[in-house]
Formats: structure tokens, sequence, C-alpha cells
């Protein structure tokens, strides 16, 4: 997990419900396949995303093994003001990749 | 397969007459034709896990099976079930007194059924999420959804999963 | 079935699909083997039209490729960037120190590959070529084809040169190669008796199984392929096509990768590099 990619529109207005869309980089290993030495692949998958902006948390998900690698998620926000959003995935393995994109209303 | 031979003899040996001298037997023969009769115990395990899944999420709450208020938007024939891109929206103007809190989607013939769980809030401004997921097979996808008012809202959608012919493995 | 592919795809059910897969999936080539049995054997043209992977596509997964920010490929392309600048081995040079920025010079022979490498006088492809800079002048260590770094660098290239039509090397030393290629293309193989031409030429557009068969065109890669939930590049695509006719596949050595993207880059001229492509 090293990598993640967020797209927040551009030229917002106040009170404008927009989509944000955040995908990040991680293999998503369900723990279901086997491997070339015939044993199981161990589960290895993203356990959760929290969106905060400007420190208030405005979206969470719970991830579980069906989602794809490098899972990708799109969710809503009502944009009232400038600000930043940060996103935080946090994996099994304790892994932490964090994303920050700014959120410019006019 | 030997498994329809043990499930047939079970039962002719189970016979009403002569049931008292045989119980012992006949329960024997047919705890051991219910364990090796996989596929009826892995569909038993299948729903247990979705009853779970379900229970978990609405917590004994009230259930509206099937909602007009909440709906999937998934192709109903899927080239590839490795990468099924799913839309999932509530109608909820998303104000303090009227919102949803929670969406989470199901897929009950995968080994786990659950697939997404989201949080959303008045400053969502909608109730709408979309993602892709695996799907291992044919299936009748479920959302639930919970709304401030303590209620579940549930929505259905029938996948059909084709096959890519060349497999690699 | 052997699993010849590092990565495979996701275990659920997969021995009984296989099986049952492999019996439609057979019983499908079958038919299709033996109708063309009866057809009479033509020489390669270019398909026409010719259409790349990315138009026989659902309009989902389209749309997976259309954007940098919904392309699961995407941090492949971006790890490349950064590996290029990055210094390596025992000159501790980057790409950049000697080629500059990817997008000047280096863009413009991308669409080229594969290219006839002096060195060793033979057809190189592209992902060949980056490794032998590597390992000949920045004195890094091998990495295997399918190794996350090399098809990072074989990514960020290809981005880079993204929206150039591919373009066969006129250079006559790769005439005998390519020719050579055709001939694989055409060739019979594998217990269910297929050449890359039944399906690729003779039954684009149809459906086999539940897909629909592309022309089979390289100028995608490396690409995401939603079975393998992974990136990967031409050879591990070839490859799953070889084992899908149940053929042994080439070993990695073969100069046959070569020759066969050198014939398939001709085939498909003019199409757009799309790198990094998403695929079913």
């Amino acid at each position: 997990m090293s990598r993640a990619v967020v797209r927040v529109p551009q030229q917002v207005r106040a009170g404008e419900v927009i989509e944000i869309t955040a995908m990040v980089a991680h293999p998503m290993e369900t723990g279901y396949r086997t491997g070339d030495d015939g044993r199981i692949v161990p589960r290895h998958i993203v356990r959760e995303l929290q969106c905060e902006f400007d420190g208030q948390t405005v979206f969470r998900m719970t991830f579980f093994p069906a989602l794809t690698a490098n899972p990708w998620v799109a969710f809503p926000l009502r944009a009232e003001r400038s600000g930043l959003l940060t996103f935080t995935w946090t994996d099994d393995q304790g892994r932490v990749v964090i994303e920050r994109a700014e959120l410019r209303v006019s | 397969m030997s498994l329809p031979i043990v499930r047939c003899l079970s039962r002719s040996i189970v016979n009403p007459a002569r049931r008292r001298g045989l119980v012992r037997f006949g329960q024997g023969l047919a705890m051991a034709s219910l364990a090796v009769r996989p596929e009826v115990s892995q569909a038993d395990a299948a729903r247990d896990r979705l009853q779970a899944a379900i229970a978990e999420f609405t917590q004994g709450r009230v259930m509206v099976p099937d909602s007009t208020r909440l709906r999937i938007e998934i192709d109903a024939l899927v080239e590839n079930g490795n990468s099924v891109p799913i839309r999932v929206s509530a109608l909820s103007p998303m104000t303090d007194t009227d919102h949803v809190q929670r969406i989470l989607i199901l897929a009950p013939r995968n080994p786990q059924p659950q697939v997404a769980l989201f949080h959303l809030g008045v400053h969502s401004g909608r109730a709408e999420v979309a993602t892709r997921f695996r799907m291992a097979e044919s299936q009748s996808l479920q959302a639930l959804a919970l709304f401030s008012d303590g209620r579940i809202h549930r929505a259905q959608a029938d996948v059909v999963v084709t096959l890519a012919a060349c497999l690699e493995n | 079935m052997r699993e010849t592919d590092r990565r495979g795809q996701n275990g659920v059910g997969r021995l009984a699909r296989s099986c049952s897969v492999f019996a439609i999936g057979g019983a499908a080539m079958l038919a299709l083997s033996s109708s063309m049995a009866v057809e009479q054997a033509f020489s390669n043209l270019r398909p026409q039209p010719l259409r790349s992977g990315f138009e026989t596509m659902s309009p989902a997964t389209q749309a997976m490729q259309a954007r940098d920010s919904d392309n699961p490929a995407w941090f492949a392309v971006e790890e490349g960037a950064r590996l290029y600048q990055q210094p390596a081995g025992l000159q501790q040079r980057s790409c950049a120190s000697c080629h500059g920025d990817a997008r000047g010079a280096l863009r413009e022979v991308v669409p080229l590959y594969p290219r006839f490498d002096e060195t060793r006088s033979a057809p190189i492809d592209l992902s060949g070529r980056i490794e032998a800079c590597r390992v000949r002048h920045q004195q890094a260590e091998r990495l295997p084809p399918e190794d996350d770094r090399r098809l990072a660098l074989q990514a960020y290239l290809g981005s880079v040169a993204r929206g150039l039509p591919m373009t066969p090397d006129p250079d006559p030393r790769l005439q005998a190669a390519r020719a050579r290629g055709q001939e694989r293309f055409n060739q019979r193989i594998g217990q269910l008796g297929l050449s890359c031409a039944d399906c690729h030429d003779r039954h684009w557009g149809q459906r086999l199984g539940g897909s629909m068969i592309p022309q089979g065109h390289p100028n995608a890669y490396p690409l995401w392929r939603l079975q393998w939930q992974s990136i990967g590049s031409l050879q591990r695509r070839i490859r799953a096509c070889l084992v899908g006719v149940r053929a042994e596949p080439w070993s990695a050595a073969e100069p046959a990768w070569v020759e066969l993207e050198l014939f398939l880059q001709w085939r498909g001229a003019g199409l757009k590099v799309e790198t990094p492509g998403v695929r079913p």
C-alpha cells in the first residue's frame, strides 16, 4: 500500500452536493485463493476508509474481501465551504495510507 | 459419486414399522449421510452467514423488504465477475430529521455475504454510493439502508454472471 | 490444470467452475476447430476494420480506462514515473539522467518497439530494452519480466506515448523475425489445435463463452486485466492464451514472444497506444 488517487470536483458552488471518488493501491487478497504452492494465500485487505473535512468525519466505509483489488469508491458530500479533505485508508496489517485534497468552494 | 446412494439407503432403512429397533442405527446413518452431503450443509452455512450479516445490520429493527426508497443500479448481465460496478441510492432529503445513516451491500452467494458498509450523514447531502466488487456467481444481491427513523429499507437485484471461456487455471 | 500464472484469479469455486467451463469452452472450441478444418487457409491481412480491444468492452469497463483516477493501472504508471527519476544500481544513475524528460525523445520511440538490439543482434521488446538499460548502464540487479518495477517502468513509458499510433520499425533486420511471428500466429497448437488466427482473425467480434473475442492487438500493454486483479504484460496475456488452448507455454528465453509481438504490432499498426489499458 503506497498510493492513492482521489477526484474532487473543481468550481463548486456553496451548498452543491458533489461526488468524490477515491481509489487506493491494494492487492485486496481475499483469503480464498490458493497460491502456486497449493496453500491458501492469506487474507490481506483494506479494512476502512475514513474521509474527514477540516477534521470532521464526513464519510466512512468498511471494506470486505469482495471488493476489487485497487478498490474504488464514489461517495457524496454537501460542499458548504472551502477546506481540506483528508482520506485515510487502514488495512488489516495496520498500514495506513493518507491522501489529501483541497475542496474549493465559491 | 456415492452421495445419492447413501441418502437412499438412509431412507429405506429407517422404516417406521421397524423404527424402534433401528432408531440408533438409522440416526447414525442419517447423521453420516448429512456429513457426506456437503452441498446441503454449504447452502445452510451460506444462509446462516447471510442471516447473521442481516441481523448484525438490522439489530432487530423494522424492515421494509421491497422498498421503493432504495435502488440498486447494476448490470443485469455481467460479462466478468471479477469487477462489477454497483451504485446504490436511497431517496432521502438528508436532513437532521430524515437521512440515511448506513448502507450495506450483500452478495449472498459469495464466500462472505458482506461486500461493503457505508456510513453517511446529513453532511453527505445525498444517499448515493458506488463501488466495484467481485461476484463469485449469479445471485440476488441485496442492499440494506438504515434510515434515521430507525427503519431498515431493503432492495434486491438479480445479477447473472457469465464466465470467461478461456480460464488460465 | 497446472497453474502457470503466479497470480491466479479468485479461488472461489474455482475448481468446479474451471471444470465446467472447460467442458463448455472445450466443446465450443472443438466445434470451432472442426468448422475451420473445412475452411481454406488464408494469408494474414490486417483485420478490417481495425478495432482496438477497447471497443469490444462494456461501457463500464471502458469507463475504468477512460479516466486515470478511475484506472486501477494508474498506480503502476505513477510508480514508473517515480522509478524513472530514481538513481539505481552501482552507477546510481536514473533513467532521467541519460534520457531526460520521458515526454521528449523517448516518447517518440516507444511506439516503435520491438526494435533491433545492436548488442545482442536480435529483436528486443520494450520490456527487454528497459531491462538491458538497467543492467548495462545502471548496473542494477536483474528483474523478472513480471516484476512490479519492470511493469511500472513499461506502464510509465507507454502512458507517455499514449495516443501515438503503433508504428512498426521499418528496420530490415526485423523482417525475418516478424515473418516468423506471422507463422506463429497461424500455427495450430495445443490440445485444442487452435491458432491465434482461428479466433482473432476469423471470429473476432463473436462470443466465446461469455466474452466477446477481440482482434488481439498489443496497443494497451501493460494493462490491468480484471481477471488478474493486477497489471500484467503482453507476454502474460499471450501465455494465458497458450494455456487456454492447452498448449505448453514457451520458455521465457524463447524468441517466440518478441517475434509474435513484432507481427502483432505490424498487424495492428496505426492503432493508438492506450497504455495503461483495462481489459476483461
